[in-house]
C-alpha cells in the first residue's frame, strides 16, 4: 500500500508560481503526480502549466479540488506561516521543502501543530515518494525535489534525513531489483515535524514494505530514539548508513541539524546505538544497499 | 557564527542583563582613559573567539590573556603588550590568534559562582534554562560528575516564561530577598533576548554575586541560528571574519556551504548529507578529507569555478574529489562546469570525478571529450579509492 501518500493522492502545491516552486510542480507532473492545485496568494484564477488551477489560499484550494497534502515551496521568511495556513486547512500531509527556516520559527509552528492531526513532514526536506507502475517508475506520487526515475516500485522503505543520500539508497536498491515502497526525507533541520521513528511505525504496519533502509546524520538524538524502537517492536530487517563520522565537532555541517553538540550527536553513538538494536550499518555510503541486501 | 565578549557585553546592556561596567579598546590609549574612567581595580582582557585566554602565551613572550591591575598606566603597559600580538591557548591550536581589541572592565569581588543559560532544546522542540550552584567550572564536567547539580527548566514556546517557573529556579539557586529579585529581572531579559535575538545559546558562567549585593553576569558565550541572520543586520554585522578560517570566509563570499578540515583530498558535492558521507568515505580508504562543500542544487559554472579556486588555494590539496548525485541537477551542467573552471584555473593535481544521475551520459561524454586530464571513477567507492591511490602516486 505504500505509507502516507498513494499514486492517486491530490497535492496541491504552495509557492508555485515562484521558479523553484514551478520547475518541481512540472517534474511531479511529468512523472504523473495528481497536482491538483497550486496556491500564490495574489494570483488566484492563474492557470499553472495550462492546467493547475491557482488559488490564492489553501483552503480555497482544498475546498475546490479536494487536495489533501500541500507540498511547500516558500522561500525562509515566509515559509512557516505557509505550513501554518495549510495546518489550519486542515489537509492531512504538509511536506514543507524549504531550507533555511528560522529555527525559533519552526519550535512555534511544533508548539502550533501539537492539537492538530495534520502531519508534518520536513522542513528541509527533499520530499515523498511513492514509485508508480510505469516506465522508470512513473505514474507514482512524487512530492519534492527527488529525481523521479532513479525510484522502481518495490519493497524496501526508506527514511532519510539527507536528500541526495536518499538517491544513492534509492538507486542502490533500484538496481538490486528491490524496488521502493515508499522513499520519505525527512529533512536536516534540528526541529522538524516527523521523526525517523514516526517512520519506522508506519513502515512496520504497512504490508508493502518488507523491508527498511534508514539514514541518518550527525546531531540530535533521533536515530538512537528510532534504534531502541525497533529493537523492541520492528519486525522487518533495517539497515542503516549514518554520515558524519569525520565530522568535526561543534560545526555546522550543512544541514541546521547536522553539528555534534557539547559531545552528543555523535555518528560513533549512532552506530553503536544501532548495532545494539540489530540493525545492519553500512560502513560506507555506497553499500546501504548490499548491507541490506544481506540480511533478507 | 561567533562574537567576542564586548559584543556579548554589549548585547547584555541593550537588553538589561547587568555586567560590571566595561569597554572594549583598540589602542593602549584608549585602554589607559577606560581604566581611568572606571577607576580601582580593573581587568583588562584579550579579545579572542577563544577560551582559555587567562593561561595562554602570547607569542611574543608575555603570559596570560587576562590581567588585574589597580593602575591605569600599568593597564596601558599591558595593552601594549597585547594588542596586536598572536595569543596562543588550548582553543586556538598553535597558530593562535591575533588580538586586535581588549576589554577593560571593571574588577569584581565575587562572593558565589552560578552557571546560568538558555538553549534550544532540540528533542524538547523547546528553549530550556538551565541553572547550577556550580559556576565558573567546565559545566559538562559538573554534568557528567553530579547531574544533580544542574536544574533545568523547559519553557512553553507559546506560554513563554512563567513567574513560577522564575521563582522556583531563583529557590533552587539559593537566592533570597534583594538578590532573588534582581535575579528575577535578569531571567526576564535574558529570555527576551534569547528569543529577540534568535539565538540558539546564551550562556553566562560564571554568574556572580557580590558582597555587596548586586548580581552580575561576568562573561558570555552567544550561538546564533544561522538561518535567522537574514533577520538579525545588527548580530550579522557582529561577525568578525578575522577570527575565521580565511578559506571559509572566501567560500561565504560565494555563497558556497564550506568547512575547512586539516587533510589532502579536496571534496566538491551536492548535498550536505552525500558531502558528509563523501568526507566520511576518502577517510575509509585511507585518505584524509582536506573539506566539507555542499555547492547544493544549483551549481552554476560560475560556482564550481569557484569552489575550485578556493580548493586549489589551500596549499594541503593534493587532489580533488567532485561527486555529484544529478537530482535535479544535470550532470552535463556540472561536466561543463568543471571544464570551464579547469580552463580558469590551472589545476596541477589529480582530479577525481564521478557523476550520476540525471543526464549522466551527456556529463561523462563532455567531460571525456573536454580534454581535461580527470579521472572517471563509476560509483562513490570506487571514486575514494581513485582519489587516495592518484595522490600516493
Amino acid at each position: 500500500m505504500s505509507i502516507l501518500v498513494q499514486p492517486d493522492t491530490k497535492i496541491l502545491i504552495q509557492g508555485i508560481t515562484g521558479s523553484f516552486g514551478g520547475q518541481h510542480a512540472n517534474l511531479s507532473l511529468e512523472y504523473g503526480t495528481q497536482v491538483v492545485a497550486g496556491v500564490t496568494p495574489g494570483k488566484g484564477g492563474q492557470l499553472f502549466a495550462d492546467k493547475v488551477p491557482v488559488f490564492n489560499s489553501v483552503k480555497e484550494a482544498v475546498a475546490e479540488t479536494g487536495a489533501t497534502v500541500s507540498a511547500v515551496f516558500v522561500p525562509p521568511p515566509f515559509a512557516a506561516e505557509a505550513i501554518l495556513e495549510a495546518v489550519d486547512a486542515e489537509v492531512e500531509l504538509v511536506v514543507a521543502i524549504t531550507e533555511g527556516i528560522p529555527v525559533m520559527d519552526m519550535m512555534r509552528v511544533a508548539a502550533k501543530m501539537k492539537e492538530s492531526s495534520t502531519r508534518l513532514i520536513g522542513p528541509n526536506c527533499p520530499g515523498i515518494v511513492t514509485p508508480g507502475e510505469g516506465p522508470q517508475s512513473s505514474g507514482g506520487c512524487r512530492i519534492g525535489i527527488a529525481p523521479g526515475y532513479i525510484h522502481k516500485k518495490g519493497s524496501v522503505g526508506v527514511v532519510s534525513r539527507s536528500g541526495t543520500l536518499t538517491y544513492e539508497a534509492v538507486w542502490q536498491t533500484t538496481q538490486l531489483g528491490l524496488g521502493q515502497s515508499t522513499c520519505i526525507g525527512i529533512g536536516g533541520d534540528p526541529i522538524n515535524g516527523t521523526s525517523h521513528l514516526d517512520i519506522l511505525k508506519l513502515f512496520n504496519e504497512d504490508p508493502e514494505t518488507e523491508s527498511i533502509i534508514m539514514i541518518g546524520e550527525i546531531g540530535g538524538d533521533a536515530e538512537e530514539e528510532a534504534a531502541a524502537w525497533a529493537k523492541e517492536h520492528c519486525n522487518k530487517p533495517i539497515a542503516a548508513f549514518i554520515a558524519g563520522a569525520t565530522a568535526p565537532p561543534g560545526r555546522r555541517m550543512g544541514h541546521a541539524g547536522a553539528i555534534i553538540s557539547g559531545g552528543k550527536g555523535t555518528a560513533a553513538a549512532k552506530k553503536e546505538a544501532l548495532l545494539d538494536a540489530g540493525i545492519a550499518v553500512a560502513q560506507t555510503p555506497s553499500e546501504m544497499g548490499s548491507t541490506l541486501a544481506k540480511i533478507l | 557564527m561567533n562574537i567576542h565578549e564586548y559584543q556579548a557585553k554589549e548585547l547584555f546592556a541593550k537588553f538589561g542583563v547587568p555586567t560590571p561596567e566595561g569597554k572594549v579598546a583598540e589602542t593602549a590609549a584608549d585602554a589607559r582613559a577606560i581604566a581611568a574612567e572606571i577607576g580601582g581595580q580593573v581587568v583588562i582582557k584579550a579579545q579572542v573567539h577563544a577560551g582559555g585566554r587567562g593561561k595562554g602565551t602570547f607569542k611574543n613572550g608575555f603570559q596570560g590573556g587576562v590581567h588585574l591591575s589597580g593602575d591605569a598606566d600599568e593597564i596601558a603597559g599591558l595593552a601594549d603588550k597585547m594588542i596586536g600580538q598572536t595569543l596562543v591557548t588550548h582553543q586556538t591550536g598553535e597558530t593562535g590568534k591575533v588580538v586586535n581589541k581588549v576589554m577593560v572592565a571593571q574588577a569584581v569581588d565575587i562572593e558565589k559562582e552560578y552557571y546560568l543559560a538558555v538553549l534550544m532544546d532540540r528533542e524538547g522542540r523547546c528553549p530550556v534554562i538551565v541553572a547550577s550552584q556550580e559556576g565558573g567550572v567546565n559545566i559538562e564536567e559538573v554534568a557528567e560528575k553530579t547531574p544533580e547539580k544542574i536544574l533545568r527548566s523547559a519553557i512553553d514556546p507559546l506560554a513563554g516564561l512563567q513567574e513560577n517557573q522564575i521563582h522556583e529556579i531563583s529557590a533552587q539557586l539559593g537566592f533570597q530577598d534583594e538578590i532573588a529579585t534582581q535575579f528575577a529581572g535578569l531571567l526576564d531579559a535574558l529570555y527576551n533576548l534569547f528569543l529577540s535575538c534568535d539565538c540558539s545559546m546564551v550562556e553566562i558562567n560564571p554568574l556572580v554575586t557580590t558582597p555587596d549585593g548586586k548580581l552580575l553576569a561576568l562573561d558570555a558565550k552567544f550561538g546564533f541560528d544561522d538561518n535567522a541572520l537574514y533577520r538579525q543586520p545588527e548580530i550579522a554585522a557582529m561577525r568578525d571574519t578575522s577570527e575565521e578560517d580565511p578559506r571559509e570566509v572566501a567560500a561565504s563570499e560565494y555563497d558556497l556551504n564550506y568547512i575547512g578540515l586539516d587533510g589532502n583530498i579536496a571534496c566538491l558535492v551536492n548535498g550536505a548529507g552525500l558531502a558528509m558521507a563523501t568526507m566520511d568515505i576518502i577517510k575509509y580508504y585511507g585518505g584524509e578529507p582536506a573539506n566539507f562543500l555542499d555547492v547544493g542544487g544549483g551549481a552554476s559554472e560560475e560556482q564550481v569555478t569557484n569552489a575550485f579556486k578556493i580548493i586549489l588555494a589551500d596549499t594541503n590539496v593534493k587532489g580533488i574529489l567532485v561527486n555529484i548525485f544529478g537530482g535535479i541537477m544535470d550532470c552535463d551542467v556540472i561536466a561543463q562546469g568543471i571544464v570551464a573552471a579547469c580552463k580558469q584555473v590551472d589545476l596541477g593535481i589529480p582530479l577525481i570525478v564521478r557523476l550520476e544521475g540525471n543526464n549522466v551520459e551527456a556529463g561523462k561524454e563532455t567531460l571525456s571529450r573536454s580534454g581535461v586530464n580527470l579521472i572517471a571513477a563509476d560509483d562513490l567507492a570506487d571514486a575514494a579509492q581513485k582519489a587516495v591511490t592518484a595522490i600516493a602516486a
